[in-house]
């Protein structure tokens, strides 16, 4: 897609959210479906639409975890590093999963196909340490049960 | 008649294989089944809970896991009948039967999207109260029961929609925070999966009580499944005529929408919140004005918690009285209690106020699941960590705060002899370091400055000198943050330096 196509698409989807009271969340939501990041020419286009400043736009990019200003893994690993999982032995969890996948907080793996987050809180308190992967959610979730998980995103 | 079988489609249970278990029954049962896919009953340890229709009422079994259906386990279900995953009837499970459900009544009872099964068990009989009585008389009501905002601050439901009611304005707004961050707690998400139509439903009397025909729902994106089970259930409360134009008959109206965080933690503070709501960054603002004379868009708005909002239809439908007479002092009502961490029967346990937290903890959800009871942290990330001489304090507000602790949204943590309460303590410190909003600087710098000072503590550097250093900063986060993020991040900090010094100092032997 050129540059050019792309800012067309941008502003397509920015004029669907325009009236909507506080559209820019909802717009940037679908963006990131639809492109899995948020492009860098993302800011500038729809700024107009919704009367704001690039940089209040880039702002609210900025904000939040989720908003993502590069290209991203097929898959999105979280690990849940909260007090509840930490109880039931998340921190070595944690460990673990950045060495086996060779990716710290933030990465995506060189092919692609997995990106590596923490999360705080999934509201399965009870049975942590829990992980989702993409939106499918896991619990009790050992480094034998981790080991799975990848391997089935890989194969 | 086909009879029916119930197999939880709530987060949790789906995560130990619930659906696997549904698809796979469906299958063996055969066309006289009906598999319905109800809420989770909360009690997590026996999830997925499988149960049966029968004579004397449902049959439970569980854990189910996938693996446990084979030929004897479906005729055991077919007849009801024995089996060692049985747990007998349902109600009579004792971890169950203790409970005041009282807001949580029909939770894993009915079937989440079946808006007629909700009718049927007490449905929107509160809004058919409401829409007989005028605003003040339903405010009168919340005020009369007592309710407090279930989100953690505990302000008087009442008095909040007082103040929405008496100021005018052309335009007003409900907001449900449904930014359940606070690890440890999960009753949100429960109601939202498990019985959605009771949270819309307080949200449409909540309108009718001050006046506002708009309402939404801040729903955190770490909750996929309520993202799905709560818009079907705008939906088909729509087509049913209980949200849009001429709800129930009336002629009243009100539209709800549900809109998705972006993982920030700090969206949980209600100013942040209605920012967020506006398209803009979640930045923290200074109260006054309160959101309840200036809120969504500077018009007046009653942000409540899930759980507040959902106590409503109850108490619009029982009473206030009724409601009211649960509890004691200035703590009225139930609190949805969520047992977590290292535990061995975690879950939810909606009971008065007034227990024990070790009744709570030890008698009826067993303790540890493994090792020894070591500490116990209530209230979320910014809650206090509690040594054993204080686990028989009485779970209420009050009680609470009198040893510098708070119950919050009613989550508890328990942790075992592995924690250390030093590493505790630099979490919540790097915790408010990631998730400050950065409007004000004691949060934003401080919790980074934490950071380091409790990594020196760990490594016993300068121990004294530290102690003193953390001792102030947690003053001046205390004192000069602008919202709890900063101001409440010393609690967990220094109730671990209090209650368990030999975690931060250099006589005591390391234990990590």
């Amino acid at each position: 897609m050129s540059d050019d196509q792309l800012k067309h698409a941008l502003a397509e989807l920015a004029m669907a959210h325009r009236d909507q009271l506080g559209g820019l969340m909802p717009l940037l939501h679908a963006v990131q479906k639809q492109y899995g990041y948020i492009p860098e020419i993302c800011a500038a286009t729809v700024a107009p639409v919704f009367r704001l400043s690039t940089a209040e736009v880039d702002g609210v990019i900025s904000f939040y975890h989720q908003f993502k200003s590069r290209p991203q893994g097929k898959h999105r690993v979280q690990i849940c590093r909260a007090e509840a999982c930490q109880a039931n032995g998340c921190r070595s969890l944690e460990q673990f999963s950045k060495d086996h996948l060779q990716l710290d907080y933030g990465e995506s793996s060189d092919d692609g196909l997995i990106s590596l987050d923490s999360v705080y809180c999934l509201g399965l308190c009870s049975h942590g340490p829990a992980v989702r992967v993409d939106d499918e959610l896991y619990v009790q979730v050992d480094n034998e049960k981790m080991t799975r998980i990848i391997r089935e995103l890989t194969s | 008649m086909t009879r029916k079988i119930y197999v939880p489609a709530d987060s949790c249970a789906i995560a130990l294989g619930a659906d696997k278990v549904a698809a796979s029954l469906e299958l063996q049962l055969g066309p006289e089944f009906n598999v319905i896919r109800n809420g989770s009953r909360g009690l997590f340890w026996l999830e997925p809970l499988i149960e049966v229709e029968s004579e004397q009422g449902r049959i439970a079994y569980g854990p189910v896991l996938p693996d446990n259906i084979d030929e004897a386990f479906v005729n055991a279900v077919k007849s009801a009948g024995k089996h060692p995953l049985c747990l007998g009837l349902t109600e009579e499970i004792p971890e169950l039967k203790c409970q005041q459900r009282l807001s949580f009544a029909r939770l894993g009872i009915t079937d989440p999207l079946n808006i007629d099964d909700y009718i049927a068990h007490g449905g929107f009989e509160g809004l058919h109260t409401a829409l007989t009585l005028s605003a003040q008389e339903i405010v009168d009501e919340v005020q009369t029961s007592g309710l407090r905002g279930r989100g953690g601050a505990a302000f008087p439901t009442g008095i909040k929609w007082q103040t929405v009611l008496t100021t005018e304005a052309s335009q007003k707004h409900i907001v449900c925070n449904a930014d359940e961050g606070d690890s440890g707690t999960f009753a949100d998400r429960l109601m939202m999966e498990g019985d959605p139509f009771c949270l819309i439903e307080g949200m449409i009397i909540a309108g009718l009580a001050v006046g506002a025909d708009k309402g939404f729902i801040y729903l955190r994106s770490e909750y996929p499944r309520a993202a799905t089970q709560l818009q079907q259930a705008i939906d088909i409360a729509e087509a049913n005529h209980f949200l849009g134009n001429n709800i129930a008959g009336s002629d009243k109206c009100f539209r709800l929408e549900l809109r998705i965080g972006a993982e920030a933690y700090i969206c949980g503070e209600e100013t942040s919140l209605l920012r967020s709501l506006e398209g803009k960054r979640g930045m923290v603002s200074a109260k006054p004005p309160i959101p309840a004379i200036s809120g969504l868009m500077g018009q007046p708005t009653i942000v409540n918690n899930v759980i507040t909002l959902a106590s409503v239809p109850f108490i619009l439908a029982k009473g206030a009285e009724h409601y009211q007479s649960f509890g004691l002092g200035r703590s009225r009502g139930t609190l949805a209690f969520q047992l977590a961490g290292n535990i061995k029967r975690g879950g939810l346990y909606e009971f008065a106020f007034g227990m024990s937290l070790r009744e709570l903890v030890f008698d009826i959800a067993g303790g540890c699941r493994h090792g020894d009871a070591h500490a116990i942290q209530i209230g979320g990330p910014l809650g206090a960590y509690l040594p054993e001489s204080l686990w028989d304090t009485e779970l209420d507000y009050e009680a609470f705060a009198t040893i510098e602790a708070g119950i919050g949204h009613g989550g508890i943590v328990l942790f075992n002899q592995d924690v250390n309460l030093a590493q505790q303590a630099r979490f919540a410190m790097e915790f408010c370091a990631a998730e400050s909003c950065g409007k004000c600087t004691p949060c934003r710098i401080g919790s980074t400055r934490g950071t380091e000072v409790m990594d020196r503590i760990i490594a016993r550097q300068s121990t004294d000198q530290n102690l003193e250093l953390l001792d102030d900063l947690c003053d001046t986060m205390e004192l000069g943050s602008l919202c709890a993020m900063g101001g409440m991040t010393v609690i967990p900090v220094r109730s671990a330096k209090q209650h368990f010094p030999e975690d931060f100092h250099s006589g005591a032997q390391s234990r990590d």
